[in-house]
């Protein structure tokens, strides 16, 4: 079985990005680019599963500037087989991404595809509810815990409730949460065994997808700024601010 | 004019307060009409709940045993079908709608708009990105219906002075055999619910242990509060999963919050913008959750926390 595995280029989340002046978007020039962290889970995922022997091959898919190049890398690096870029130096909305994803799938007949539970750029937490939808199969989103049985994957997800276990078929979309995993780390070696696996670079364009990119951006803003508050010295002075504000 | 069709959430015969604060959201559409879906086994109680919500016209309803579980490949073709002639379907930004709308949106061929958290118009929105860093205004093409999640902490739910129509809308489409639910494990408790609750009061990864934890359900009881966790707690197994709050846990909205041992992470802070007042305590004066405290007190937790329960149960 092969495994799919979306990384997107992200800017990294300890930066604290801000909206330029102009409002025109958000200041990227310059900052710290990674892998999405919830897709480093997912292929950290993958990797388990094909060293547990539930998988032969990991494929790394990573759609966005020539620059992607980098998080396919570490993707390599990591563990995955082979590495596929589909280059567009536009942001490309969800819908559309699924689309992309969508004719991965045809072409290469994957179990499964792993997908972060969002992207920490957009946050919009769509592409692999919108994949499976297209792709007319089963998805577990929001996955802490996944067990492979034959054709059947037993996905634990993290909902408001508590922790709900969904029994799906094969071949089916996988968004990862938070607590699936703990990525490795990168080793010096991995990265030089890592440069002669192979990686295709396809153009967004050459695929003939439909563009899903339906929204206009039209403007950012920094959000609403809460205003200073008061420190206090100790308890009785924190009971006292609490019932000041009618909060006791 | 706006024809906005509203996903109702709802779990044993209880319709979710998200499904009113979606109400409000429509509502701030001008002259929107606004409908209530509900897929269930036994709609009954559901809709009569729906059609009490203030502004809702309609409630349709559609049973099939297959509506049991809210799983999102059982949900989703019968929402693409009953979203015929809405220029909107709305669901809450809860786990519940994250999982069904972006699915629906795709069948639809349509994009989503996620987690909207002002309206500017019937087509135009405000919502959050990179963890709430940046607020973006978003235009959705008016000649496609709308598929949106809306960020519930964003809006008050429509009170409940109404009465509206409850019809049966037909039947389920076809779902599919391909997903199966097993279960539920909830941490089911008599504390109030975290994304309801007036009064959350949260620990962090100071805790320390599970044991120690438990000072902090302790207070919540005593203050009648709902209990929060940060990841770091969560992940340590001092506090269970659904207790999360931040980017990728709940976005909440209490009046009070107050964080013991928190250190105010940009992805926790993004889950407690719009708390009323939010209270830090922490033993490091540096802490960023001081930034954006209401009232900070810098000391240890572990002598604040029995401090204030004493006052308080006084
Ligand atoms: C993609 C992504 C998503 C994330 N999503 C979330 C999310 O949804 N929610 C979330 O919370 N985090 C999230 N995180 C994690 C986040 O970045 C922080 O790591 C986390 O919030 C830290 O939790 P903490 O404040 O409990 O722990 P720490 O950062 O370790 O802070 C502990 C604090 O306790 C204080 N302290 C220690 N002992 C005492 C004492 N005795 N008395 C008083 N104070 C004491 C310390 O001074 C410190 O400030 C996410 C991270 C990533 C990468
Ligand atoms: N450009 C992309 N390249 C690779 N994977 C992507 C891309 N966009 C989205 N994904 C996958 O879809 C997940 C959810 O993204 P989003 O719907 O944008 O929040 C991400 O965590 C990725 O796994």
């Amino acid at each position: 079985m092969k495994i799919l595995v979306g990384l997107k280029r992200v800017v990294d989340y300890t930066v604290r990005v801000q909206v330029k002046p102009d409002g025109s978007g958000v200041a990227t020039d310059g900052v710290k680019m990674s892998i999405n962290p919830f897709d480093e889970i997912a292929l950290e995922e993958a990797l388990r599963l094909r060293e547990a022997g539930k998988a032969e091959e990991v494929i790394v898919v990573s759609i966005g500037p020539q620059q992607a190049m980098q998080q396919l890398d570490s993707g390599l690096a990591m563990g995955a087989n082979r590495g596929i870029l589909v280059k567009t130096d536009q942001p490309i909305q969800p819908l559309t991404a699924a689309r992309v994803l969508l004719k991965l799938v045809e072409k290469e007949q994957p179990g499964l595809v792993l997908l972060g539970k969002q992207a920490i750029d957009d946050d919009c937490n769509q592409t692999p509810q919108m994949l499976a939808a297209l792709w007319g199969r089963p998805q577990a989103t929001f996955a802490s815990k996944i067990a492979l049985d034959g054709e059947v994957a037993t996905v634990t997800r993290e909902v408001d409730a508590g922790l709900e276990t969904l029994s799906v078929d094969l071949p089916a979309v996988v968004s990862t949460d938070l607590r699936l995993n703990t990525p490795r780390f990168i080793k010096l070696p991995d990265i030089m065994k890592a440069k002669s696996k192979p990686r295709e670079v396809l153009e967004l364009a050459s695929l003939g997808v439909e563009s899903g990119d339906h929204l206009r951006y039209t403007g950012y803003e920094p959000p609403a700024k809460r205003s200073k508050g008061v420190m206090v010295a100790d308890v009785p002075a924190l009971i006292e601010a609490l019932k000041a504000k009618g909060l006791l | 004019m706006s024809k906005i069709l509203i996903i109702a959430e709802h779990a044993a015969g209880k319709l979710n307060p998200s499904t009113a604060k979606c109400v409000s959201c429509a509502r701030a559409i001008d002259g929107a009409s606004i409908d209530i879906l509900v897929l269930a086994d036994d709609p009954t109680a559901v809709a009569q709940a729906a059609a009490a919500i203030d502004g809702v016209s309609r409630v349709l309803t559609v049973a099939d045993a297959g509506f049991a579980q809210p799983t999102a490949a059982a949900f989703a073709p019968t929402v693409v079908a009953q979203a015929a002639g809405y220029s909107h379907v709305f669901g809450p930004s809860t786990t519940f709608g994250k999982d069904l709308m972006p699915r629906v949106a795709a069948l639809l061929g349509v994009s989503q708009v996620s987690d909207i958290m002002a309206v500017d118009g019937a087509h135009r929105y405000k919502r959050p990105i990179y963890a709430g860093n940046a607020i973006a205004s978003v235009e959705a093409p008016s000649d496609q219906t709308v598929v949106a999640t809306v960020r519930t902490a964003s809006f008050q739910a429509a009170g409940n002075g109404g009465s509206a129509a409850i019809e049966s809308a037909g039947g389920a489409a076809e779902i599919p055999g391909h997903t199966r639910f097993v279960g539920l494990e909830s941490g089911s408790s008599d504390r109030p619910d975290l994304q309801t609750a007036a009064r959350v009061v949260s620990g962090g990864r100071a805790l320390g242990s599970a044991e120690n934890f438990q000072i902090i359900y302790d207070l919540a009881d005593t203050m009648k509060a709902g209990v929060g966790a940060s990841r770091a707690a969560v992940d340590a197994g001092y506090a269970p999963n659904d207790m999360q709050v931040g980017q990728t846990g709940k976005i909440i909205a209490p009046d009070l919050y107050m964080a013991f041992g928190i250190s105010g992470a940009i992805q926790h802070l993004t889950g407690i913008k719009d708390a009323g007042t939010i209270v830090a305590i922490n033993k490091d004066p540096e802490a960023p959750i001081f930034e954006v405290a209401d009232i900070g007190l810098v000391a240890d937790l572990f002598n604040v926390v029995p401090e204030l329960q004493a006052a308080l149960k006084g």
